[in-house]
């Protein structure tokens, strides 16, 4: 079958060219033969399967465990404690913002004297198969005096509210504030003030593949499989809990069954199984049920915004002050604390506003950790943003979208210096929403909603735009000395061209059903020659290629996409030189040309990458000071993030009677910059969109005062099914980005 | 624990095994026999990764225990069809890039293959309603419910030209609560 197209997007690239087009995934054939690997289809010799003992309490201290009756149950080969699992440091938090401090508190993997949330654990058991150890884990006895517990943030920051973490004296975390301007100044002196309280609840990541870790330790090494986004982070970090050499762990992500975020960390879990099997000397694994992942696996957003918008009659708004009460759970995870961080980075959105300030206040309740979950933090700023914007609309009688275009950063400012301190790359949002408006027929849905409302039926439209901060990122701006996460934010890429001319790629980015392997193929086969079916990428495994930063982020094609394509313009430099030098011509005349580099204005001379790769490979005459092979490595580091952009319309209809809200339409406009894949990007729009959906009108990660979880399961959790939600109607603009030459945001 | 003897066809394979009588089929299939193809993303039959075939119809297997499908033929994804030869639903999903992770795909799928089996030619809504027990967290469905309608086009393409087969044999009763039920 030939690669599908869609209807949609804006194709203007060489008839012969792979980037661009609708190609079949090259991921797929093994997927839907159930032929992919996942960590829970890795069966090992002599493999013993975890159980987790987890807290039933939200807040309490551990007076006694007794784990003689599970020991004693058939199968089982240990049982270990907080007090057994001994590692060299707690689980690691990497955000040292300068100047600021962060509480956080020692988290163990498993808790030693207190439990702070439900679902704590506390043990594991492990034994012969699951059937045991889940059964033993119902004998672990474990005594627990409640303590007062705190699930509401606000309730959290009063005096005389019961403390998640004593030692603090206060459940705050930390403060951090981003902003330019004068905020104050701007709102004493606007015409008009909007505020307004604006909640963006708790919502669980919920990939349909849950957790899961295989551990092998033998001989001083140890292997991993994790449904991780971050392999090579996550070997740094477990070779320095278990005081291992780094060479000596290897961690391979196989086959991930989704991420959105919650594989974007580091579990106790991955640390207590692969403690378990140095110490028992077998293969351990363990799958999180979904009822742990409801409780265990990091929550997102939970924040309580207060939202000041300050402007004019005319429309202009002055100033946008964002108060966010972040409600970070329990425990400080990798990025927990950050996530907040991440919304005052966009918070001035689309527009043009002089005076922004976003002060974020940390607290801790007796909850699950909530951490980076599909957009962290840049999301939430742009709900609250977008509520704002119609009411201010609402408040000074204007049409929303005409404010939106009012303020609007104008095409011609970009690359655009933004109040917050960050230049976005490129943009046209009046674009967008042209493109948008024009999809949508606004006149012809105005006829249909008063042709309804006549009926007793109630339509009704919203709009919304965006921009986001992606392509995470330049790492003097992200690491260390910048916003102060620690470490690097570059991507790795080596291109190996085999002998007989196909290609191996090896990147540090780490998917989970994007579609790297096609894409990234895509653009190694324009930039080489060849076809993406000769082309082979490896990813989520630190025994192969180099160190990389793994998928998050919206940094997988920046960044990721643009160290291939550098590796690809130094392979096919190499190339030129050693086809001039072969065909006696100058190298500044060799070009790529019809899968041939070939003698500019002498397309009879020419040599295939094949036949390239066979005269590297085998060096019998190359240029003088030429190595020989035909490989390159790049790590790259941008200048700058990626700033995507985009426009959306949904029409929902409310059943007057009960209140229900069904989503009848969805109209989008994205700009990601020049198209890899077009069906790909659809694909992830479409994600995104049932994603967004679900958070707005299905799903809530929710807790009792007593902090007991609610929703623990998928009957409680409401994931949007194919019953709720419509076909979508999606378009691209593309703008390039000048960051990277992929031109891809 | 107490075993009870199981005697199944799996994919055209007779198998004849000893189990605890409370071992599920999903952990039969996966554990026992290898087919790691069907998955497991939820423990109360809501998320459908483990939907497989039971003397044709669509059940989720997480809420079958292994001795209910004594005696009963079992398709699983690896029986529908091979990477040399897609069954055509297969194919659908690939061609419509119904899948993204891969994780829900198999038992998304077998629940769609017998959607089609009862109503060969469902309207989107029909198709929507049917696909309710499975959940995806990638693809959003549009590009899944596309794959769908796009095998019934091309199943009443072939139905037009050829003689339809012959309809597969219900069992009396439904063992498990299923998707198709």
């Amino acid at each position: 079958m030939s690669a599908t197209e869609t209807p949609t997007g804006t194709p203007a690239h060489p008839a012969n060219g792979h980037v661009g087009r609708s190609l079949k995934r090259k991921e797929d054939p093994r997927l839907i033969t159930g032929k992919g690997t996942y960590v829970d289809d890795v069966r090992l010799p002599g493999m013993l399967h975890a159980a987790f003992v987890r807290s039933p309490e939200a807040h309490a201290k551990i007076t006694s465990i007794d784990t003689s009756a599970a020991l004693e149950h058939p199968g089982v080969r240990a049982v270990l404690t907080g007090q057994d699992v001994q590692p060299a440091a707690p689980l690691p938090m990497v955000w040292v913002p300068p100047g600021v401090e962060v509480r956080t508190p020692e988290h163990w993997p498993l808790a030693r004297d207190a439990v702070k949330h439900v679902g704590d654990p506390v043990a594991v058991v492990i034994a012969d198969d699951k059937y045991a150890a889940v059964d033993a884990a119902e004998l672990v006895a474990v005594d627990y005096e409640p303590l007062p517990v705190v699930t509401d943030p606000e309730k959290a920051l009063e005096d005389g509210s019961p403390l998640v973490w004593e030692q603090f004296g206060t459940n705050e975390s930390h403060r951090w504030a981003l902003g330019g301007g004068d905020v104050k100044q701007a709102i004493e002196d606007a015409e008009v003030v909007v505020e307004r309280r604006i909640v963006n609840h708790r919502t669980s990541g919920a990939p349909i593949e849950p957790r899961g870790t295989v551990a092998d330790y033998r001989v001083g090494q140890l292997t991993v499989w994790s449904a991780t986004q971050i392999p090579h982070l996550l070997r740094s970090i477990l070779a320095g809990e278990l005081q291992i050499s780094e060479e000596k762990v290897r961690v391979i992500a196989p086959e991930v069954g989704g991420g959105f975020g919650a594989k974007l960390q580091h579990y106790g879990e991955e640390l207590v199984v692969a403690w378990a099997s140095r110490k028992l000397g077998r293969p351990v694994k363990y799958v999180e049920t979904r009822s742990e992942h409801m409780m265990c696996t990091h929550h997102g957003r939970d924040q309580i915004d207060y939202v000041t918008f300050a402007g004019s009659r005319d429309g202009t708004i002055t100033a946008i002050h964002a108060k966010i009460v972040a409600d970070l759970g329990a425990y400080h995870h990798l990025l927990t604390p950050f996530i907040p961080s991440f919304s005052a980075f966009v918070m001035g959105g689309c527009y043009k506003v002089p005076n922004v300030q976003t002060d974020i206040v940390g607290v801790f309740t007796n909850k699950m950790s909530t951490d980076a979950i599909r957009g962290a933090g840049r999301p939430e700023a742009t709900h609250l943003i977008e509520v704002m914007v119609d009411q201010f609309a609402a408040e000074i009688g204007m049409d929303p979208l005409e404010v939106r275009r009012k303020n609007f950063i104008p095409k011609e400012d970009f690359p655009a210096a933004v109040a917050v301190g960050i230049v976005y790359d490129s943009g046209d949002y009046d674009g967008a929403l042209d493109k948008l408006l024009q999809n949508f027929d606004l006149d012809a849905f105005r006829r249909e909603q008063e042709d309804a409302r006549s009926r007793g039926r109630y339509l009704g439209v919203g709009f919304s735009t965006y921009m986001e901060i992606c392509g995470v990122a330049p790492s003097r701006v992200v690491g260390p000395s910048g916003v102060g996460l620690q470490g690097g934010f570059w991507e790795s890429a080596v291109v190996r061209v085999h002998p007989s001319g196909s290609v191996t790629v090896f990147t540090g980015t780490s998917p989970h059903g994007q579609g790297h392997e096609t894409g990234f193929a895509q653009i190694v086969a324009d930039r080489l020659g060849i076809d993406p079916a000769q082309v082979e990428v490896i990813h989520g495994d630190t025994g192969t290629g180099p160190y990389g930063l793994g998928t998050y982020g919206s940094r997988s094609l920046a960044v990721g996409g643009e160290s291939i394509a550098r590796s690809c313009a130094k392979v096919a430099d190499k190339a030129k030189r050693l086809v001039a030098h072969l065909l006696e011509a100058a190298p500044e005349d060799i070009e790529l040309a019809g899968g041939r580099f070939q003698v500019r204005g002498s397309p009879d001379k020419g040599m295939t990458l094949a036949e390239v790769a066979g005269a590297a490979y085998v060096p019998e005459n190359i240029p003088e000071g030429m190595e020989p092979g035909l490989e390159e490595t790049t790590f790259y580091d941008p200048e700058n993030f990626v700033y995507p952009f985009g426009a959306h319309a949904c029409v929902v209809e409310v059943d007057a009677d009960t209140g229900r809200v069904e989503v009848v339409r969805y109209v989008s406009v994205d700009d990601c910059g020049p198209a890899i894949n077009p069906m790909l990007i659809d694909g992830q729009v479409h994600g995104g969109i049932v994603h967004a959906i679900g958070q707005a009108l299905y799903e809530q990660v929710h807790y009792d005062e007593d902090g007991q979880l609610v929703t623990g399961t998928f009957v409680d959790y409401a994931l949007p099914t194919a019953a709720e939600v419509p076909s979508f109607e999606t378009d691209r603009t593309e703008t390039p980005s000048p960051v990277n030459s992929l031109g891809v945001k | 624990m107490a075993q009870t003897r199981v005697r199944l066809q799996v994919n055209g394979e007779q198998h004849d095994l000893e189990v605890e009588p409370r071992l599920l089929l999903v952990h039969l299939l996966r554990d026992r026999l290898g087919l790691t193809g069907t998955h497991v993303g939820c423990d109360t039959s809501n998320c459908g990764a483990c939907t497989v075939h039971l003397d044709g119809r669509a059940v989720k297997s997480c809420t079958v225990l292994a001795v209910q499908a004594d005696g009963a033929r079992v398709t699983t994804i690896e029986g529908l069809g091979s990477e040399e030869a897609l069954h055509p639903m297969q194919d659908a999903f690939w061609a419509n890039h119904g899948l993204q992770c891969g994780f829900c795909t198999p038992g998304m799928i077998m629940a769609a293959t017998d959607l089609l089996r009862r109503n060969p030619n469902p309207s989107e809504d029909e198709v929507r309603h049917a696909l309710e027990g499975n959940l995806c967290r990638c693809t959003g469905y549009h590009n899944i419910v596309k794959a769908v309608l796009d095998a019934a086009r091309r199943g009443e393409e072939r139905a037009s030209a050829q003689p339809p087969p012959p309809p597969v044999e219900e069992p009396a009763a439904p063992v498990a609560p299923g998707v198709g039920a």
